[in-house]
Order: C-alpha cells, then sequence, then structure tokens
C-alpha cells in the first residue's frame, strides 16, 4: 500500500502540537491536546485505509469505495473524545471553582515521601501504632 | 473428599451466626465438620476424586488420599475437633472474636484438609497459601495487641515467601514433568539440573512453613496466637504442612542428593537449635514452641532421607508428635487459664493441687521424651533403626539424633518439673472435665498407640512400602538392640542436661529468636527501598510522568523503527491536490492552538482543525465521519463556550522557557517518532484489507448499504456497545463534577416551569438579557432540525446518518434552544431528566442485543424483516436500527446531561452569593 505523504506529515503535526500541549498544566490547554492528538490519531487511523468514494452500496461500485472499517473506527473514537471533552471542561471548571484556576497540581502525598526520601527519613519499623489501637480500643 | 470440604466451608461461614445464637456451645456443633473428616479417614483406606475445575488451564480438583494423607487427615480431623471443643470451655462467653476465632478455625482446618488430600500440585499450592492467610488472622487474633500483629505479619510474609518459592518449583517441577499431577509425576520423576532447581524451591517452601532453620524465628513469635490456635497450628497442622510435603515429594525425590542433604542438614540444625532454646525457657508455651521447631526438625530430617525405616518412623513420630504437642499445649492453656501465668518461675504446686492435670501433661511429655510404652517411644526407636547401619554419614546423623534426643529428654523434664513442680502450695481452682478432657484424649491416644504399635505399623507400611531398606516393624519391643541402647543413653543423658541446666539460663529470657534480627533488618530495608523507590519515580507531577511515558515511546519506537531499516520506499503526496491544501489548514490551525496565549484563541483555532478534518474524511470519501466530526466540533465549541465564561481569559504564563522546550522538545520527537511509525505500517502493509468483503456483508447480513454504520451497530456492535457505555459514564461523570451535592442533582431533571401562564414563548418572560427574537427562530426551526435528526437516524442504514449523527443533531437542537433561552427554555424543549435519557438508550441497546438470543441467534445479530403493510406499502425493517435508536439516545442524553451541567447548573452556581462555594 501507498502512504498519503500529507496524511503522514499531518499526523506528525497533530502528535507533536498534541503531545506539547498534553504536558502542559493547564487543563484547556490539555484538552485542546488531547482533542488534537484524538484528531491525530483518527487521521492516522484513515491510512490504514484506501481512499475513494463513499462507501455506500447501490451509490458506489465496489471496486471504487473508500475502505468503511477505518471510518467506522473512527467514527467512535470522535464521539468518544466528545465525551472526554466534557469530561475534562468538567474538572477544569470544578477545579477552577475550588482552587481558583484550572492547573493541574503536584501530589501533595508523592512530594511528602519524596521529600522524606531526599532527608533519609520516613518508616523504620514495619508498626508503631501500638498505643494509639490501645488508646482507641 | 468434596463433600467435607464443603461442609467445613459452609461451617466456616455459618460459625458467626451460631455463635451468636448459641454462644460458644456452637463450638461444639462446629466440631462435628473436622469431627467429620476424621470419621471418614477411619473408615477409609484410599480415595481418589477428580473434578473438573478450570479446563482451559489444564486444572482439576484432583483428590487422591493414600497411607500418608490418610494419616494427616485423622490428626487434622481428630486434633481439629479436639481443640474446637476445648476452645468451647476455654474463651470466656462473652468474648467478642468467638465468633470470628470459630469461622477462621473450621476454615482453616478445612483448607488443612484440602491440602493433604491435594493431589494436583497446583491445588496443594492453593490450600497451602489458603492456610498462609488464615493463619495470619488467627495468630492476630487479638489485634489490639503489637506483638500478635507482629508475629501475625511475621509468620504471614515468612510463610508466603517460602509459599512463592514452592510455586516456582512446583511450574518448574510440572511443566518439565508435563502434569501438575502428583500421583503421575512421581511414578515417572523427570532428571537432571531442573529437577534440582525444583527441589531446592518446594524445599525451600516446606522450611519455612515448618519454622526449620533458618526460617524457625517465626514459629515462637506467632506464640502470640490463643493457645488453642498453637495446639492445632504449631502442633499438629499448619507446621506439619512442610513436614508433609517432604514426606509426599521423599518417595520420589531422594534420587536427588541435594533434597536429601539439605532437608537433613536443615532438619538436624533445627532439631539441635529448637532443643538447646527450650530448655533456657521460662515461658512454658514458649518452651513448648522451641520444643516444636526441635521436632520439625527432626521429622524433616527423617522424612527427607528416603529408606523404608526412615519414612515409617518418620510417619509414626508424625502421629506421636501431634498427639503429645497438642495435648501439652492445651495444658499449657489450662494452666495458664486457671493460674493466670504461663511462667514456670511463679508456677508451684499445681502438681500436688490439680493430679488430673498432671497426670495429663506427665504422660504428653513422657511421650515426648520418648520413654517406653508410649508413641513417642515407638517412633523414636525407629528413627534410631533408621540411622544404626553403620554407614559414615548415617552414624554422623544418628550422633545428631541422639543428642536431640537428650536434649528433648531435658526440656521434658523442664517441662514437668516447672508447671507441676514446687513445694509452694496452690490455691488456682481446678479446671473443669470439659477443659481437660480434649488434652487427657490426646494423650491417651499417645499412649494408646504406643501400646497398639502393631496396628500403627500396618496402617503407615503402605506409605513406606516401595523405598529401599530392611523390612522393619513398629514395635515396643525389638529386644535389646543398638536403639534400645542409644534410647538409653538419650534418657540418662537428657536427665543430667537438665540437672545441669534447670537453675541456670535466667539470662536468657526475653531474648528474640535467633533470626529476628536478620529479619528486622530486612523488612526494614525493605521499607526503605520503597521510600526511596517511591521518592524517585513518584514526583508528583502529572507532567513530569507523561513526560517519562512518552519518552519510553519514543525510545521504544524509535528503536524498533530504526532496527527495521531500509524502510519500504512507496509513497505519494496526495490523493487530490485539495488534501494538501486542507491538511495545511489543519497543520497551521493546531500549531497556533499550541502557541495560543487566550483561551478563546485556542478554541477558536483547535475549532477550524477541527472542522478542516471533517473536509479531509469528505476529501477522502468518508461521509459518514465528515458529518459527525463537523457535528461533534459544533457540539465542542457549545461546551467550550458554556465553560470558558468561567475562566479567566489568557493560560497562566509561566516564566520557565526551559521547561517549555523540554515539552515541546518531547512533542516534536513524538510527533517524528508517530509520523515515521505511521509511513511505515502503511507503507509496509501487505495483507489484504479484511473489509473487502464488508460490502456484501453488509446488504446479505445487515440488511443495509450503508457499510459504515452496519459496521457499527452490526459487524463490529460489540465495539459501539462498549462505546456507548463511555459516553453514559462519561455523562455521569460530567453531572457529578459540576453538581456540587448529590441532593443537587435533582437539578438533573428539569424544573416546574416558572410563573403562572401556559402558552407558547411562556419561558421567555424575565429573561431580560435574552433575545425573543432568537427564541421565536429556534423555536420555529426546532421541530425541524428534531425531524430531520430523526430522518437521519432512520436513513442512516443506507445513506449517510446513523444514530451518532442523528443523536448530535437533535442534541444541537436542543443545544441551540438553551443557548437562545436559558435554561427555562431547555426545560421547555426537553421536559426529561437526562439520566434516564441515557438510561432508556443503554437499555434500548443491551435489549435489542440480547433479542436476538431467543431466538437461536448471537447476541447482537440483526434479523431483517420485510413487512408489506396497508397505508405505508413495504417496510424494511432491520432489527439493528432498534440498537441504533439506543445510540441516539445516548447522545442526546449525553449532550442534554452537558447542557444541564456546563450550562443550566453553572448557571444557577453563577448568579448564587460566592460564599456559597
Amino acid at each position: 500500500m501507498t502512504p498519503n505523504l500529507v496524511y503522514v506529515l499531518l499526523v506528525g503535526v497533530l502528535f507533536a502540537t498534541g503531545v506539547t500541549l498534553l504536558l502542559e498544566r493547564s487543563l484547556t490547554r490539555v484538552l485542546i491536546g488531547v482533542i488534537l492528538l484524538g484528531h491525530g490519531a483518527n487521521v492516522l487511523i484513515l491510512l490504514g485505509g484506501r481512499a475513494g468514494d463513499a462507501p455506500i452500496v447501490g451509490a458506489t461500485p465496489e471496486e471504487g469505495m473508500s475502505d468503511p472499517l477505518p471510518q467506522a473506527m473512527i467514527l467512535t473514537a470522535i464521539v468518544i473524545t466528545l465525551g472526554m471533552t466534557a469530561f475534562l471542561l468538567a474538572l477544569a471548571y470544578r477545579s477552577r471553582h475550588l482552587v481558583g484556576h484550572d492547573e493541574v497540581q503536584d501530589d501533595v502525598e508523592d512530594r511528602r515521601i519524596m521529600v522524606l526520601a531526599e532527608r533519609d527519613e520516613g518508616p523504620g519499623t514495619a508498626d508503631t501504632s501500638d498505643e494509639h489501637v490501645r488508646g482507641s480500643a | 473428599m468434596l463433600v467435607l470440604l464443603a461442609v467445613h466451608a459452609l461451617a466456616a461461614v455459618l460459625a458467626p451466626s451460631l455463635v451468636r445464637a448459641l454462644g460458644r456451645r456452637a463450638l461444639y456443633l462446629l466440631a462435628l465438620a473436622p469431627a467429620a473428616a476424621l470419621g471418614w479417614a477411619l473408615t477409609t483406606a484410599t480415595a481418589t476424586e477428580t473434578h473438573p475445575w478450570v479446563p482451559q488451564l489444564g486444572l482439576e480438583v484432583a483428590l487422591h488420599m493414600g497411607a500418608l494423607g490418610r494419616l494427616m487427615v485423622v490428626l487434622v480431623g481428630g486434633v481439629g475437633a479436639l481443640v474446637l471443643a476445648y476452645s468451647a470451655r476455654y474463651f470466656a462467653p462473652d468474648d467478642a472474636g468467638l465468633g470470628r476465632f470459630a469461622a477462621l478455625f473450621v476454615a482453616f482446618a478445612g483448607a488443612m484438609l484440602g491440602l493433604v488430600v491435594a493431589d494436583d500440585l497446583l491445588l496443594l499450592y492453593v490450600f497451602w497459601e489458603l492456610t498462609t492467610v488464615l493463619s495470619y488472622l488467627l495468630i492476630g487474633h487479638d489485634a489490639a495487641r503489637r506483638a500478635g500483629r507482629r508475629a501475625a505479619l511475621q509468620a504471614l510474609l515468612v510463610t508466603t515467601f517460602g509459599g512463592l518459592a514452592m510455586l516456582v518449583g512446583f511450574i518448574v517441577l510440572g511443566e518439565h514433568a508435563g502434569s501438575y499431577r502428583w500421583s503421575v509425576i512421581a511414578g515417572d520423576l523427570p532428571s537432571g539440573p531442573l529437577l534440582t532447581v525444583a527441589a531446592v524451591l518446594i524445599l525451600l517452601g516446606a522450611l519455612s512453613k515448618s519454622a526449620l532453620v533458618p526460617f524457625q524465628f517465626w514459629l515462637p513469635a506467632a506464640m502470640a496466637a490463643p493457645t488453642p490456635v498453637s495446639a492445632y497450628l504449631h502442633a499438629a497442622a499448619m507446621v506439619k504442612a512442610g513436614v508433609f510435603l517432604v514426606a509426599l515429594l521423599t518417595p520420589a525425590f531422594a534420587v536427588s542428593a541435594v533434597w536429601q542433604a539439605v532437608a537433613v542438614t536443615a532438619g538436624l540444625a533445627t532439631l539441635l537449635y529448637g532443643g538447646w532454646r527450650a530448655l533456657r525457657e521460662h515461658d512454658l508455651k514458649l518452651l513448648l514452641a522451641y520444643g516444636t521447631v526441635s521436632q520439625l526438625g527432626l521429622l524433616v530430617a527423617v522424612l527427607g532421607t528416603g529408606t523404608r525405616t526412615a519414612a515409617l518412623a518418620g510417619a509414626a513420630m508424625v502421629l506421636a508428635h501431634a498427639l503429645f504437642k497438642s495435648a501439652l499445649f492445651l495444658v499449657v492453656g489450662v494452666v495458664d487459664h486457671v493460674t493466670g501465668t504461663r511462667d514456670l518461675r511463679e508456677l508451684s504446686g499445681l502438681g500436688r493441687r490439680m493430679p488430673a492435670l498432671a497426670a495429663v501433661g506427665v504422660l504428653a511429655a513422657a511421650s515426648m521424651a520418648g520413654l517406653p510404652p508410649l508413641a513417642g517411644f515407638v517412633g523414636k526407636e525407629a528413627v534410631f533403626a533408621a540411622f544404626a547401619t553403620g554407614a559414615p554419614l548415617d552414624t554422623a546423623v544418628l550422633a545428631g539424633l541422639v543428642a536431640g534426643s537428650a536434649l528433648t529428654v531435658a526440656y521434658s523434664a523442664r517441662f514437668v518439673w516447672g508447671a507441676f513442680g514446687g513445694a509452694k502450695p496452690s490455691e488456682a481452682l481446678p479446671p473443669g472435665p470439659a477443659l481437660l478432657a480434649p488434652a487427657a484424649l490426646l494423650a491417651a491416644a499417645g499412649l494408646a498407640a504406643g501400646l497398639a504399635a502393631p496396628v500403627v505399623d500396618g496402617l503407615l507400611a503402605p506409605y513406606a512400602a516401595g523405598l529401599p531398606g530392611p523390612g522393619y516393624h513398629l514395635a515396643l519391643w525389638h529386644g535389646l538392640s543398638v536403639p534400645l541402647g542409644l534410647s538409653a543413653v538419650a534418657v540418662t543423658a537428657g536427665a543430667a542436661v537438665f540437672a545441669a541446666t534447670r537453675r541456670r539460663s535466667r539470662d536468657a529470657a526475653e531474648r528474640p529468636p535467633a533470626g529476628t534480627a536478620a529479619y528486622d533488618r530486612l523488612m526494614h530495608g525493605v521499607d526503605r527501598l520503597a521510600v526511596e523507590l517511591t521518592g524517585a519515580t513518584q514526583r508528583g507531577s502529572l507532567p513530569f510522568y507523561l513526560g517519562v511515558i512518552l519518552l519510553v515511546m519514543v525510545v521504544l519506537a524509535g528503536v524498533a523503527l530504526l532496527a527495521g531499516a531500509p524502510w519500504p520506499v512507496a509513497l505519494r503526496p496526495w490523493d487530490t491536490p485539495l488534501q494538501a491544501v486542507v491538511g495545511a489548514v489543519v497543520a497551521v490551525a493546531a500549531i497556533g492552538a499550541a502557541r495560543a496565549h487566550r483561551r478563546l484563541t485556542a478554541m477558536i483555532l483547535v475549532g477550524v482543525a477541527g472542522y478542516a478534518v471533517a473536509v479531509l474524511f469528505i476529501l477522502h470519501g468518508a461521509p459518514d465521519l465528515a458529518l459527525t466530526q463537523a457535528l461533534v466540533e459544533t457540539a465542542t465549541i457549545v461546551m467550550f463556550v458554556l465553560v470558558l465564561r468561567r475562566l479567566p481569559a489568557t493560560f497562566s504564563e509561566r516564566p520557565l522557557r526551559g521547561s517549555r522546550l523540554v515539552r515541546v522538545a518531547i512533542g516534536v520527537a513524538v510527533g517524528a517518532v508517530a509520523a515515521a511509525m505511521a509511513y511505515v505500517a502503511a507503507a509496509g502493509r501487505q495483507a489484504r484489507p479484511v473489509s473487502l468483503g464488508f460490502p456484501d456483508l453488509a446488504v446479505s447480513y445487515g440488511g443495509g448499504d450503508n457499510v459504515v454504520n452496519v459496521i457499527l451497530v452490526d459487524i463490529r456492535a460489540w465495539d459501539t456497545m462498549g462505546e456507548i457505555s463511555v459516553l453514559v459514564v462519561a455523562a455521569t461523570g460530567v453531572a457529578s463534577l459540576i453538581f456540587r451535592r448529590s441532593a443537587d442533582l435533582r437539578q438533573r431533571a428539569p424544573a416546574p416551569p416558572p410563573g403562572p401562564g401556559t402558552g407558547w414563548l411562556r419561558t421567555a418572560t424575565g429573561a431580560a438579557q435574552q433575545s425573543i427574537v432568537l427564541q421565536v427562530v429556534t423555536r420555529l426551526i426546532f421541530h425541524v432540525i428534531v425531524l430531520f435528526s430523526l430522518y437521519l437516524l432512520f436513513s442512516g442504514h443506507d445513506a449517510p446518518g446513523g444514530g451518532f449523527a442523528g443523536g448530535l443533531v437533535a442534541a444541537l437542537a436542543l443545544a441551540v434552544r438553551y443557548l437562545a433561552g436559558g435554561r427555562d427554555e431547555l426545560n421547555a424543549a426537553a421536559p426529561v431528566d437526562a439520566g434516564k435519557v441515557l438510561g432508556t438508550g443503554l437499555f434500548v441497546s443491551v435489549g435489542t442485543g440480547l433479542a436476538a438470543l431467543p431466538f437461536g441467534g448471537q447476541i447482537l445479530q440483526s434479523a431483517i424483516v420485510d413487512l408489506h403493510l396497508p397505508v405505508l406499502g413495504h417496510v424494511h425493517l432491520v432489527t439493528s436500527t432498534f440498537f441504533d435508536i439506543g445510540v441516539y439516545l445516548i447522545v442526546v442524553g449525553l449532550v442534554l446531561d452537558i447542557l444541564r451541567s456546563l450550562g443550566a447548573e453553572m448557571d444557577r452556581q453563577m448568579s448564587e452569593p460566592e460564599e456559597a462555594a
């Protein structure tokens, strides 16, 4: 099969821009990155089937049809992206509502462990909570 | 045997309720389960059962009971029943943990039963780990005590470690032999280095379970368990699992020199270490625990040898040890119960005060010391006889065994002296007969087994048959033989050791068992490693994680791509030059969106990219895709607009230029790799597309002309099913993120119409900022659009359209109504709960899929119905149309949910005073 150069280049551009945005902290940018990545993936799938006329029996002779299978896959992907977009937008709104901006924060607990590791502190023996348990029992 | 296992499982499940209803008397009832196992084993010589389990994996519930299994079932069932009966008096009537204890105990007895009758090695492993987990729960009976928790965890970790090693050993063995049935493998054992590996791994499991050196430390610590648990698990059952495994495998594995060497060395070391430590303990229970460690060492050494006499001797010792050691544990429990202490420095005068208890204790201890005419004596005689061959190696082992026996005599004496000796009279009240009876029965059984040695010999001989060596028989009297002389030596030396040590050894008290420190260091190291590793890898930063993942992808895929060079050469610029133009638009818009500083700019540019992609779809010959993409893009823009009004106009800029460059670099790398992959995959493709036959199939089976739609609702309908489920989840997620309180979720359903007026445009009142003209126009076209969406839905099977496109059109009609007139207008247009629309859609789709089943079809199979109706004329009906209706409803529901959440509810929250947050 002979690939279409326009598609190949487009996959590259869409993945590059999508990933760049995905690595941002602002959820809106992440979302736009996801959408662009989605376009890129769709074009990538499109490369897997030949182009042609609409795959409708009767309207197009079978030899002239574009490959319908990648199309069906892309169609579900498009609608999933819609659901994903809605969810991420809701997340961004929620974040803005709760903390005043829509940026992904570092995980506090992970940071704490990181600091512990750097200071060579942290759990020594496994179980030292005896008094607490007795006290609450 | 399966029935017995089921009885145990049922009893375990019912135990908590029974205990609640009957109190501690319920334990007598529950003791019937292990008693049934005992009864069955006493009346059945051998048995084999096979039940299918996981045929795909070749797993079956293969059960087999031979002479060894029978001995173990008798012990597991008999001791289990007696200890349960004992527990009915041991625990206080109001003990809150009794129900839990009873359930776990019976379950443990069942697991142990399964372990000793399992023929399939993997099944054996399952029961093995079941006993490990249940013992963890039983040792940690008193979860408020730190020592209990610690001991339980330690036992769990050590035995699980061994268990995993054993599993690997089993798999090596099973794969090598081509079967996991021991009865099959044993007859035809493979040889070679793999067998040695398997032997060592399996022995690791056995040694850790039976607390042999170097794993001996967990057993004394596990004495934190309630005494009945120790009497059962740490004398008769769990620790015997390792011994059982050695006994089971030795007849076949004894050909492996490694097996013999490891078993005998570790066994002897454990025998001597345990005996030595037992002499230094003040706590009677710990004394017994070290005694058990010592005896387990003896058992493994003897059973791992692989001669006929040794096997017979080992089996006899297993029986004797289970009887006397559980009896002794129960006696210690009684002593603890009546005096409140187990410290032999404090106990005094019990022998005179409670002669019955003392008699039981002395009888059991005498068996432990190996005095005639008890079972312990018979077993020990046989052990000595097995090694009294004169061969140098056997003689060395024999010396170790005699020394161990001397220590055993010494600590047996120490036990009796400590528990019952002393001149100071005791004030404690003697135990009731119900508490004493189980221990007495066990001790008496030890006496009976000794007196009836020939009977025992007959029962155990089949196990040893087939092994090399002279035809030894268990008996009390063999004449004036070498073993008898050695017994005399051991008893004399033991008495001397006892006399020499009983006054000393105060210093050793409270010292943790050897190996504890190493275990602690190891655990500390693991904890530290976890902290360091987590700290090094879990930075807590999402971009960092994503970057790592993407870089891994770049490296792996990039290396694979480079390795695949030279690449196939096949490339054409485009299908039509217009693609280059549109492609350039997409690329420019995408790059612009990535560089944009304002949210609105980014949104518009990404919309441009989306519409341009739709045009690309048209040029490709995919009208369905183009339609859907354009509609989705429109819906996306609506959503963006709804949310962006609550977000700042510009992205907050970070001054870190360096990190931005890193992001772009990663992005470019990923893009390059993705493009290269796309090229190589497409250019290298040789296979014919699977979809070549789809057009014909679409018409003949799917009953439709639009191949893409038939793929969605028929050929790959499972994909679509999964996808619409995701949509429902996403819609639910959006709603639950926006509605802050679950009570607010009622807002997902339309509110009652405001104002008293009815009639057209009644909702338009009072919405000053909204345009009346726009509202009127949208109302005028609303029904037309909905009608058009239905047309798309029903014609989609044969022409571009379908459930997705139709649903999106209808949803956009709703969006227009909302944008024009706000939430009241939306409620007027769609007076239904979005959740119900989603649920109905999923129900219709799944229901259509299932509808084929009653007619003998497969799930989601379509049927084609052609009808001639009076007015409508010819109607061509395909059942998958209903599936598409479900899809339509779900898409409508999704967007309705989005409008209610991101639209109406957000309006409400924005109009609320700020402090509401």
